[in-house]
């Protein structure tokens, strides 16, 4: 085991460890939150080594235990690690939103933060969920994933039902359901998988399941897309997204937003790529992905509410990595790859934004907002960077990922491909259309003039429900944004400007995670060590 | 490798029940259906795993079979029986907050949902537009015209 392979189990260990901690320091809120801050600190800066290592020496893999292959033609027994070039990106880009979340809450927390508050659970979970998030990115083996599925699902049950009022538990019943009726799905998949190989190492069923006939091959690959599918948001099953995650606390939403449904993505092109290469699905991916963008974005023109638009434009956009994904080329996935990275970002950012929206003006509704450019430039300033960038206005990286997956479809020439070229652009546009429309009611119009303008919510809370209306008038004056929730959305929208200045580097990196990805000699012969059949 | 019937047809009993379950609108029951797909995959697996009979513990022989059971697929039936224990007991506390505080134990919709979908295409412009009326009134042909809009001073 060399010394960069055994930086592979610490994403997760990490976490776990600070985890248990903050748990015991529940009584203690500063001990707890340093321990928080140091943890994910920490994970950045091992994600950020892991990066540099695969870009420079290739694929790690980590038996856990040194449960290699024990029995000779088994393939490896235990549980495997493995990072490549993609899973390094997605760690990296995900600790980098982890922390940025955490800091955002930590300093919501401390300003609007009460005893009444369930702050002590707050932490530990979230450092569950993003030992879960860096087990899915890191897991070698089907049944790890799902079990990386499961930690980070059962943490961000807790999560979304914080509190626990009326909204939120509905809100949670859906969620839970949906969340563990994909996951059966996901159990079936690997019983099936199962049963047809004999393994669930995903570098031994790579090369088994090239022996395995065309149907059931397809057959499985239905099965696992479906299970995926609803992590992911993807059309037919994406519905259960809008409902849920807007009641949540504006933190917790930001990296469900930013980072759940990219597991499922993730997934997806691992599934894609690695497992049942050949694109017999791909037809029906590039269905789904026209009708998630265009149904998404309608949704999204539909909406008042600023959370439950931009989750719809979540929605939408999952088209876009579904699209570049299906087209099965060097191109499309390495336009798949970096548009992932850019939409954790934008997406984490924008809800972040709405955040402090909702503490400055106590509401989220475009019903009640209005001039809030006028009350504070540094807001608009910090939603009108993200919200151009989702919309791919020039030079913004959304735009960059977007004309990469263009000329990955013009590239392919199909009609069906021409047709989702078509269908992004005009997805593009309406998501321009929806964020200037945001703008021009939350940000340039009056307060007077909006419909409901004179209603707020009562005052600002760091992570608890507050259903109560007052009138906007006899709300308290709530004082600038504090510092701890500005500087973290700042340095996200840095970070993310960051995709565009150095967008060649950072291309040409997504690039080679393609090649890598799409090659799949390398992640196998990383695993089983070079015997490939 | 020999198929038998009579687990297979269990666990498509079993599914087909939960779904059934699954789609009611009444927690406990969806629960039920959950717990009951879940049991159906975890027999699926077991099923799927090898033939019955043959030992657990390696170089044993258990009535006549010598091959060992295949330790893998047990020990994944396993996590997956202590994962679906702990969300049930999760969603056994989400029902009974559910409960404390609707009344019922009912999914119900959501509201800003039905809302939406319940819009005219008149309401839909309106919702959250600012269609100022014109103030007559305050209508001159003075250059100022355009300020003569809803809480406007205007001209005059």
């Amino acid at each position: 085991m060399t010394l960069s392979a055994s930086l592979t189990p610490l994403p997760v260990l990490i976490p776990l460890v600070g985890a248990a901690l903050t748990l015991f320091a529940g009584r203690r809120p500063r001990l707890q939150r340093a321990i928080t801050l140091a943890t994910l600190s920490v994970v950045v800066v091992v994600c950020a080594a892991l990066l540099h290592l695969t870009d420079r020496d290739g694929t790690l893999a980590l038996h856990v235990g040194g449960w290699g292959q024990t029995v000779p033609g088994m393939g490896p027994l235990g549980i495997t690690l493995v990072v490549d070039r993609l899973s390094a990106l997605m760690l990296v880009v995900s600790s980098i939103v982890l922390l940025a979340v955490v800091l955002y809450a930590i300093g919501q927390g401390i300003r609007d933060g009460d005893d009444r508050q369930p702050v002590s659970i707050f932490l530990p979970t979230y450092l569950v969920l993003s030992a879960g998030v860096c087990t899915a990115f890191l897991a070698g083996d089907l049944f790890n994933l799902f079990v990386g599925f499961e930690v980070l699902l059962s943490a961000s049950f807790v999560l979304l039902t914080i509190g626990a009022s009326r909204d939120r538990v509905r809100a949670g019943i859906s969620y839970v359901m949906v969340s563990m009726v994909s996951s059966l799905v996901f159990l079936l998949g690997i019983a099936l998988v199962y049963a047809a190989t004999g393994t669930l190492n995903m570098a031994e069923l790579a090369v088994r399941l090239d022996d395995v006939g065309a149907g059931t091959r397809t057959a499985l690959f239905a099965v696992l897309l479906v299970a995926f599918g609803i992590k992911a948001a993807v059309f037919p099953l994406s519905t259960w997204l809008p409902d849920s995650y807007p009641t949540a606390p504006a933190p917790v939403t930001a990296v469900f937003a930013g980072i759940l449904t990219k597991v499922g993505v993730y997934a997806i092109i691992r599934a894609h790529s690695l497992l049942f290469p050949g694109g017999g699905l791909d037809q029906v991916l590039l269905v789904a992905a026209l009708l998630t963008m265009l149904v998404g974005i309608l949704g999204a023109i539909a909406q008042s509410d600023i959370k439950r638009l931009l989750s719809f434009t979540l929605v939408s956009h999952i088209g876009y990595m579904v699209f570049g994904i299906a087209l099965s080329s060097q191109l499309g996935m390495s336009g798949a790859i970096y548009y992932v990275a850019h939409h954790i970002l934008v997406q984490t950012t924008l809800f972040l934004v709405v955040g402090l929206i909702e503490r400055q003006a106590g509401a989220s509704t475009l019903q009640r907002l209005g001039g809030l450019a006028a009350a504070s430039p540094l807001l608009a300033f910090v939603f009108v960077v993200p919200a151009l960038n989702l919309g791919g206005i020039p030079p913004f990286s959304g735009f960059i990922g977007k004309v990469a997956l263009l000329q990955a479809g013009a590239q392919n020439g199909s009609v069906l491909a021409w047709t989702l070229v078509g269908g992004s652009v005009l997805t593009s546009l309406l998501t321009l259309y929806v964020v200037a429309r945001v703008w021009t009611k939350a940000f340039w119009r009056s307060r007077e003039d909006a419909p409901e303008g004179h209603l707020s919510g009562a005052a600002p809370a760091a992570l608890l429900d507050e259903p109560e209306d007052i009138q906007f008038v006899d709300r308290d004056h709530v004082g600038r944004m504090p510092v701890g929730m500005v500087v973290p959305t700042g340095a996200l929208i840095a970070v993310g400007l960051t995709l565009t200045v150095m967008a060649g580097p950072i291309f040409a990196y997504a690039g080679r995670a393609a090649d890598e990805v799409l090659d799949r000699g390398q992640y196998i012969s990383a695993v089983v060590g070079g015997r490939q059949r | 490798m020999t198929t038998y019937l009579i687990p297979l047809a269990l666990i498509g009993g079993l599914i087909s029940v939960g779904v059934y379950l699954l789609l009611e609108r009444n927690l406990t029951r969806m629960l039920l259906g959950l717990l009951l797909i879940g049991s159906a995959i975890n027999l699926l697996i077991l099923t799927v795993a090898g033939p019955s009979g043959n030992p657990p513990v390696r170089g044993r022989v258990s009535d006549g079979e010598t091959a060992t059971a295949d330790p893998l697929a047990q020990g994944m039936i396993l996590t997956a029986i202590v994962i679906n224990m702990g969300i049930a007991a999760f969603v056994l506390a989400l029902i009974y907050r559910s409960y404390r505080l609707t009344k019922g134990e009912e999914v119900s919709d959501d509201p800003e949902d039905t809302r939406v979908s319940q819009l005219t295409d008149e309401d839909a412009v309106a919702r959250d537009e600012d269609l100022p009326e014109p103030d007559k009134a305050k209508d001159t042909d003075a250059p100022d015209e355009l300020d003569a809009l809803p809480r406007q001073k205007g001209s005059r």
